[in-house]
């Protein structure tokens, strides 16, 4: 084994600039005048892109490890990506929420807390830098969902703190069960440790992680707060919640079953597969019924969750598993940010709202089109490439019956997405309930970028899946 | 070339978004038609330029290496026809469209759109770009209906078709994939498929990937019993919406059983022809007799669409059932299934498109509320008389060169199944003599509001011009089979080479 441990610092460059442009930030904006503050979140986007060059250029560099916790591959390099451009996205989407805001400030620092916490979790390569960083990533989002302060804002802080405290606590419950049953907490020493030492034990640590996880990604079973919290927020910190955890999560959990926890010791792929299709089925069918926008994005997160999972059950089983699941968070990102952010443009919170769109806006009622077809995995959006390949990697690595209830929950999905298209087409209510139409132009703006995108990416989905994959 | 084919239309769609919405319906349906005319050149000059055997005019790039789709183009004398069919049936109904219609520029967007994805579809030699455009085409016509038919019905109509054919195209997306899988290496490229002949044991993997294929090639097609969201589709849509429908979505189910379903998978295709073969001759009595019950001229039309696809199927499920010595058989049976599929989009778009202008006029598509057209309207009934007789198959027409080569391909294989599907050109003669009695002949009766008789004014020429060209074709076409005949046939006895090997 190789004793030195490489600790360069420069190899967290895009980690560094994220917490950097966050203290940097949060000093400064104690010190701006109110209406100044937008040069916070011109700083944020700053740090943001310096970021991504840094991690284009660490993207050229042969894998390695830093502080023996952390891993330098393609996964943390595709994580650090998506989460920053999810970032820039997300800064450009709360403009219209928090120009000239009392807490301006307060909420971009929070959103890149909450992104350096996603980011850890994507290159986490042992169970206690693993839950720090669940940590960071919960923390800071429990603080920006209450961050409007009004109406049922706080109701949704409380309940998703409450539900986060519980995960958390899940979680280092699992880490120590694995910790005693391995004698180590990085992942190769774990996955070494787990094979000679009790298999009970490590099954049940694993599902309180996984548990945990499955918090922070907000899939199946600890999905329940994801829909209030989605209603609850003003869309801007909807849209962050949403996406931001998922990405790390995901790859967290990949990253932990693919390396740490043998599949003949625990068999984590069926209790993964199970996850995946319960979580795809309760989030679709409970979207059904929802007047509420936000509810139903919230609960489409859910289902999208699922799919994402499929990647997951056959992690090491197919070679297209680990390419399928980063391509499809980079898709669903991009296209969840979407249509959260035509909400946040129309500000209207239910469907009847959006009734006639197309008449008032015909750019903002196609980019819902793409976000919302796009959610769908219809081609040629960036979530079709998604699913083609997440379906090709699970039914190579055995689970065809996953991928058929993958088939018949996306079918069942479109009925509530048409739900929001159709009316968007039709004509516009009658008067009193027409409703108010606001600039809100950087919301219209990142809707229309982000549904432009995802086409993009749909489109040139070849390159990036060969650089990821 | 075959890319200029393609996306012309998406092109003009594009410059079109330029020009302000007020401009009116002669400007958008005046582009629209141009479209159509270069596009047909455009195809003429690659009918003339076909290669004997195999694809001609290929284009082949990189999309997505590592997951083994390529953007692939190229046509064979199976495709050819269909794309051409195309641009026929777009054309008519860019003409037809002339005449006036609600919102013009959205309406002409969507269909340069779904032109571009039936063309595409056409020539596509990928499965994934087969898909693309598979499902764009639902997507598109979704809006078409959604937003040009009438109020709620049409709404409930449009989701209907969309949930349908989406779970169809989803089924076909996950034998693509198994398809895909069972390459070495896994790649999604049809020619290379074909070649490779991964599946050539059959077997329950080759079941379960011809299963879910023609699950939803069957939805398109659409086969009984996967047929209820195409009538409610049809009466719904506005008549040119139709017409595309019927004349050339529904070929993407049956153009996908003779380019994917039967070379892709040989041995399961001979397992299970029979299969196609009841449920084709199912789909053709069934359509027929429920159309014989409808008193709805639109609806009767859609399910004499049952009907005639029904005849593809017993075609191509016959030529997986011939034995591998009678080739003359087989090719006939394949190449007949082809013509059908040719013969019954520039009938049906005719027919639709003769709903539409009555509908028009007489705002009801109740055939009871007709009568004494023929005095009244000659044109119409004129018209209308040669759509009936081309769609039940007179001699003559291109219905009847098609259908006879299915049936007498079929007769030595499915003696019993052949037979009972004569009997369906039967009913249908016998529901078109029906529907032209009581529309054409008798006492003069056209529909009006109590006191105030509407004018119902004959076909003005763009209606005649866009109607009469799709008939002349099948006229044509019904006279000097030999024109289409000959690209069809070589590409014919390839396919039948690879379902028996």
């Amino acid at each position: 084994m190789d004793m030195t441990i490489n600790s360069d610092p420069s190899a967290l460059i895009p980690e560094i600039a994220l917490l950097l442009g966050a203290v940097t930030g949060l000093l400064l904006g104690a010190w701006t005048p109110r209406r100044r503050q937008w040069t916070i979140r011109v700083l944020a986007a700053l740090a943001c892109t310096v970021g991504l060059a840094a991690t284009a250029v660490a993207a050229t560099r042969p894998v390695d490890v830093v502080f023996g916790t952390y891993v330098l591959d393609t996964a943390t390099h595709a994580t650090r990506a998506i989460v920053l451009v999810a970032t820039l996205l997300l800064l450009a989407l709360c403009g219209d929420t928090v120009a000239g805001h009392r807490r301006e400030t307060e909420f971009v620092v929070l959103v890149q807390l909450g992104a350096l916490g996603s980011m850890l979790l994507g290159g986490a390569a042992d169970l206690i830098l693993l839950f720090a960083a669940f940590l960071l990533a919960s923390v800071p989002l429990y603080a920006l969902a209450g961050w409007a302060k009004q109406g049922t804002a706080p109701e949704a802080a409380l309940k998703y703190y409450l539900a986060g405290a519980l995960a958390g606590v899940t979680t280092v419950a699992g880490v120590t069960l694995l910790f005693g049953t391995a004698g180590a907490t990085g992942y190769d020493a774990v996955a070494d440790g787990i094979a000679s030492g009790p298999g009970g034990a490590a099954a049940v640590g694993l599902i309180a992680v996984l548990v945990g996880l499955a918090f922070k990604a907000g899939a199946v079973p600890a999905h329940f707060w994801v829909p209030d919290v989605a209603d609850g927020t003003p869309p801007a910190v909807a849209a962050v919640i949403t996406t931001l955890p998922k990405i790390g999560a995901l790859v967290a959990t990949y990253r932990l079953l693919d390396t740490a926890v043998p599949a003949d010791v625990v068999d984590w792929p069926l209790i993964v597969a199970i996850l995946a299709a319960v979580s795809m089925t309760l989030g679709n069918l409970a979207a059904f019924a929802q007047t509420s926008v936000l509810r139903l994005l919230g609960y489409s997160t859910i289902s999208q969750v699922g799919y994402l999972l499929m990647a997951l059950a056959v992690a090491g089983r197919a070679p297209l598993a680990q390419p399928a699941l980063l391509f499809y968070l980079a898709a669903y990102a991009i296209t969840n940010i979407a249509a959260f952010a035509v909400v946040a443009a129309t500000g209207q919170r239910t469907l009847a709202g959006h009734r006639g769109l197309f008449h008032r806006d015909p750019p903002l009622a196609i980019a819902l089109v793409v976000a919302l077809l796009g959610l769908v995995g219809t081609p040629p959006t960036a979530v079709f490439l998604g699913k083609l390949v997440v379906f090709t990697a699970t039914v190579d690595g055995g689970l065809v019956w996953l991928v058929a209830l993958a088939v018949v929950n996306t079918v069942a999905s479109l009925f509530y997405y048409l739900r929001w298209i159709a009316p968007a087409f039709g004509e516009p209510g009658p008067d009193h309930e027409r409703p108010v139409t606001r600039a809100r132009g950087w919301a219209r703006g990142t809707a229309l970028g982000a549904a432009a995108l995802s086409l993009l990416l749909g489109l040139g989905g070849g390159v990036v899946l060969n650089t990821v994959g | 070339m075959l890319s200029l084919i393609v996306f012309l239309p998406a092109l003009v769609a594009v410059a079109l978004c330029a020009v302000p919405a007020r401009a009116g319906t002669t400007v958008f349906a005046s582009a629209w038609l141009g479209t159509g005319l270069v596009q047909l050149g455009l195809i003429a000059g690659v009918w003339s330029g076909l290669p004997a055997s195999g694809y001609g005019f290929v284009e082949r790039y990189a999309w997505i290496p590592s997951a083994g789709v390529s953007y692939h183009l190229g046509v064979d004398g199976l495709s050819l026809p269909l794309l051409a069919l195309t641009a026929i049936v777009f054309t008519a109904t860019a003409v037809y469209t002339l005449r006036g219609t609600d919102r013009p520029k959205g309406f002409v967007l969507l269909f340069l759109a779904l032109q571009a994805v039936s063309a595409g579809l056409f020539v596509a030699l990928d499965l994934i770009l087969f898909f693309l455009f598979f499902d764009l085409s639902i997507v598109f016509m979704y809006f078409v209906i959604a937003g040009w038919g009438t109020g709620a019905p049409a709404r409930r109509a449009a989701l209907t078709f969309f949930l349908y054919t989406f779970l169809g195209s989803l089924a076909l997306l996950l034998g693509f994939i198994l398809l895909a899988l069972a390459g070495a290496p896994p790649t999604f490229d049809i020619p290379a498929l074909v070649e490779q002949n991964p599946l050539a044991g059959g077997g329950g993997y080759g079941a379960l990937t011809l299963l879910a294929i023609g699950i939803g090639l069957a939805v398109k097609t659409p086969l009984f019993p996967f047929h209820t969201w195409l009538p409610p589709a049809h009466t719904e849509a506005p008549a040119a919406g139709s017409a595309i429908l019927a004349a050339i979505l529904l070929k993407m189910g049956t153009y996908g059983f003779v380019r994917i379903a039967m070379p892709l998978l040989p041995a399961s295709w001979r397992q299970f022809a029979l299969v196609a073969v009841i449920l084709g001759v199912i789909s053709v009595l069934w359509g027929a007799l429920v159309a014989l019950a409808q008193t709805d001229l639109k609806r009767m039309i859609a399910y004499t669409s049952i009907n005639h696809m029904g005849y593809v199927l017993l075609g191509l499920g016959a030529a997986g059932l011939i034995t591998a010595d009678d080739e003359q058989a087989r090719q006939l049976a394949t190449a007949g299934a082809t013509y059908q599929m040719v013969s019954h989009g520039l009938i049906t778009a005719a027919l639709f498109l003769l709903a539409g202008s009555l509908h028009e006029r007489g705002h009801t598509y109740d055939m009871t509320a007709y009568g004494g057209l023929a005095t009244r309207t000659p044109r119409f009934a004129g018209l209308f008389a040669v759509a009936a007789f081309a769609s039940l198959g007179l001699p003559g027409f291109s219905g009847f060169i098609a259908e006879f080569q299915i049936f007498a391909g079929a007769l030595g294989a499915v003696p019993v199944a052949t037979v009972v599907a004569v009997t369906g050109v039967l009913l249908t003669a016998a529901l078109f003599l029906l529907a032209m009695g009581r529309m054409l002949s008798g006492e003069v009766r056209v529909p009006d509001t109590p006191g105030t008789p509407r004018p119902f004014p004959d076909l003005d020429v763009r209606e005649l011009l866009a109607i009469g060209a799709l008939l002349v074709l099948a006229t044509v076409l019904g006279l000097l089979p030999r024109v289409l005949l000959d690209v069809i046939e070589p590409a014919a006895r390839t396919l039948g080479e690879l379902v028996t090997r």
